[in-house]
């Protein structure tokens, strides 16, 4: 088996399973679907050999937010009855707004030229750890620290949102 | 091992199809073994012997929430430790000293979230 | 090649299969010890055929899905939890080479570079079949075992992460068989990181739910918890995965912190010899790691809720991470990094 049919196979996969996620009508089995498309993701990353970012987003993306995800699906209340109604309007703008991100993404990759990213991929091994480590701790190292604060910011955030929320729930 | 390519990985889906080969034959197999007895009140949720009310369909305490939110927060600096660590003895006092300013932005957060009693279970 | 992979990938699954069995045994006779009993002793001598005869008793009985569950979901929780049960024993380091029919067969079926990353990724992913099995069951209170099963093992992870970190800091590689080289006869990581030991011993605990953080499961509160309303193999897979992650979590606690297959004084062997002594030596703290888990059980009284978050939140976090700063700092001085 040739490696280029590997990725086709894995891309067609990806797509397909991305698909059943807006297709599926119920939302627990929506999530179920976005799992797994981030399992065939990390697959193509490994075909990519960038193997850090692969396990990373099993770890965070699968492992983490997913769960965050399922929480608020699965102790929400989800019966029928209380299902927000969408008004036709609400439809309408979705529509509109969608098909012109859809216009901006093919204006984009109408322009986009593919040989500056083999150059970029030069080196087989840019994905490995160690690599990626050197990289992130000289080269990148102020990014790095910036991130804590935004870190900071998002538990802020958390926090006082659930404070709002608690005189309601208890 | 400096080296490393896809194909370190195939023994993985080796391993995958194992153990789905067998998750999914004992299902099937276990469907077919064993007596089946339908009735309308053995086939309704046990919750011990009263009568059930409702589904198990309602929201919880925002707690659990509070848990699943801080926890990919934190997950994702824990997960930037890992580069580090594999390349501590190479980048000697420079890295140690980001990770440290790292681990104190993360303290911080940490202690903030605990002050403001995020984390607290009584009550 | 693949078909080398393939047997042994199929032998260690056995193996772990096995395991598993004989460790539901050796839990009642550990209990029966504990408490001043005989335990099972009716099937077979001692007993010994008891886990078969409790697998045939799985089989045969009804396969019941509950009127107002999520049929699909119902059957995929306990499926989930099994997969990712077996999934992990991938990347463990049995031994050192065999040469086999002059092969040179490396005992682990995948050796790649982000080896604990891995487990990590297959931990996190373990969530998934107790939250989606105890939602399906549409039961009050099996709904409340997976919630509480999953904040646990989340909330636990974070902890065994940063130990983790601080065992790939004094090796400098994800790999578990590197890790395992570094530390050769005696060199065990237990004397340089007990703390981290015990911390990662603890969470390792809280992410099986194994008592004394069981409370997904107390019998007392929830019934059954997440598998109330499970019967025939499928409860037995719950079950099982436990006990089969009993054995993989013990077999990483052996090679992360008490050496894996190395043992004192084995530069006196080599070739094949070596490498089966060196998986005695493995399963033999495995079976210790079993022991003593089991024996924590049958102590330990169970954790209180808010207890068990507060340990895991306010204690272990902390005390990973300054363990981790500690580290780092005692080896810039051994290495001399502050004098230049």
């Amino acid at each position: 088996m040739s490696i280029d049919l590997i990725i086709y196979l894995l891309g067609g996969l990806t797509i397909g399973s991305a698909l059943m996620v807006i297709i599926s009508k119920h939302p627990v089995r929506s999530v179920l679907y976005l799992i797994l498309t981030f399992f065939l993701i990390s697959a193509n990353y490994i075909m990519l050999n960038a193997q850090f970012v692969a396990i990373v987003n099993i770890i965070v993306y699968a492992g983490a937010i997913m769960v965050l995800f399922l929480f608020v699906l699965m102790l929400l209340n989800l019966s029928k009855e209380n299902e927000p109604k969408t008004s036709l309007l609400v439809k309408v703008s979705a529509l509109i707004s969608g098909s012109l991100l859809l216009l901006v993404l093919l204006a984009v990759f109408k322009d986009a030229s593919f040989l500056s990213i083999e150059n970029e991929v030069s080196n087989p091994n840019h994905g490995l750890v160690q690599n990626l480590g050197k990289l992130l701790f000289t080269k990148y190292v102020l990014p790095f620290e910036v991130s804590s604060i935004l870190f900071i910011a998002a538990m802020v955030g958390a926090v006082l949102l659930a404070k709002r929320d608690k005189n309601i729930i208890e | 091992m400096t080296n490393s390519s896809y194909s370190d990985y195939f023994p993985i889906l080796i391993q995958a199809g194992v153990a789905l080969g067998f998750v999914l034959a004992v299902l099937w197999v276990t469907h077919f073994l064993g007596p089946r007895l339908k009735s309308k009140v053995k086939n309704s949720n046990w919750e011990c012997g009263i009568e059930s009310d409702g589904n198990a369909r309602f929201p919880v305490s925002i707690r659990y929430f509070m848990a699943a939110i801080l926890f990919v927060l934190f997950d994702v600096e824990v997960i930037f430790f890992y580069p580090y660590a594999v390349n501590f003895k190479e980048l000697e006092l420079e890295g140690l000293y980001a990770v440290i300013l790292f681990v104190a932005f993360f303290l911080t957060g940490f202690f903030y979230v605990l002050k403001k009693g995020a984390l607290e279970w009584e009550k | 090649m693949i078909l080398e992979k393939l047997i042994l990938a199929t032998i260690i699954f056995g193996i772990s299969l096995f395991i598993a069995m004989y460790a539901t045994y050796l839990e009642r006779k550990v209990a029966a010890w504990l408490q001043d009993r005989v335990g099972p002793d009716r099937a077979g001598p001692y007993g010994l055929l008891q886990p078969l005869a409790d697998g045939a008793k799985m089989f045969l009985k009804e396969d019941f899905i509950p009127t107002n569950a999520d049929k699909w979901l119902f059957i995929m929780g306990p499926g989930i939890a099994m997969f990712t049960a077996l999934m992990t024993s991938a990347i463990i380091p049995w031994g050192t080479d065999l040469v086999l029919f002059g092969r040179t067969i490396a005992l682990q079926v995948a050796d790649f570079n982000i080896g604990i990353l891995y487990i990590m990724g297959v931990l996190s992913i373990g969530v998934y079949g107790i939250m989606i099995g105890g939602w399906a069951s549409n039961n009050k209170y099996s709904l409340f075992g997976a919630i509480r099963a999953s904040s646990q093992m989340i909330s636990y992870e974070l902890a065994m992460g940063i130990t983790v970190i601080t065992i790939v800091m004094m090796t400098g590689s994800l790999s578990l068989r590197d890790i395992t080289n570094a530390q050769h006869g005696m060199n065990w990581n237990v004397f340089y990181q007990p703390l981290a030991f015990i911390v990662f011993l603890i969470c390792s605990l809280a992410e099986l739910n194994r008592a004394p953080f069981d409370m997904a499961e107390c019998e007392s509160e929830l019934i059954g918890g997440y598998h109330t309303e499970y019967g025939s193999m499928k409860l037995g897979f719950y079950l099982f995965a436990e006990y089969i992650s009993m054995f993989i979590s013990s077999a990483i606690i052996s090679i992360l912190f008490f050496g894996g297959y190395n043992f004192p004084g084995m530069d006196a062997f080599s070739g094949n010899v070596l490498a089966i002594l060196g998986v005695a030596a493995l399963f033999m703290k495995i079976v210790f790691f079993i022991f003593v888990i089991m024996w924590i059980r049958w102590t330990l009284p169970r954790f209180r809720y808010d207890q068990l978050m507060h340990l895991g939140w306010k204690s272990l976090i902390p005390i990973s991470l300054i363990n981790m700063l500690i580290t780092g700092l005692v080896i810039a001085f051994k290495n001399g990094w502050f004098n230049s």
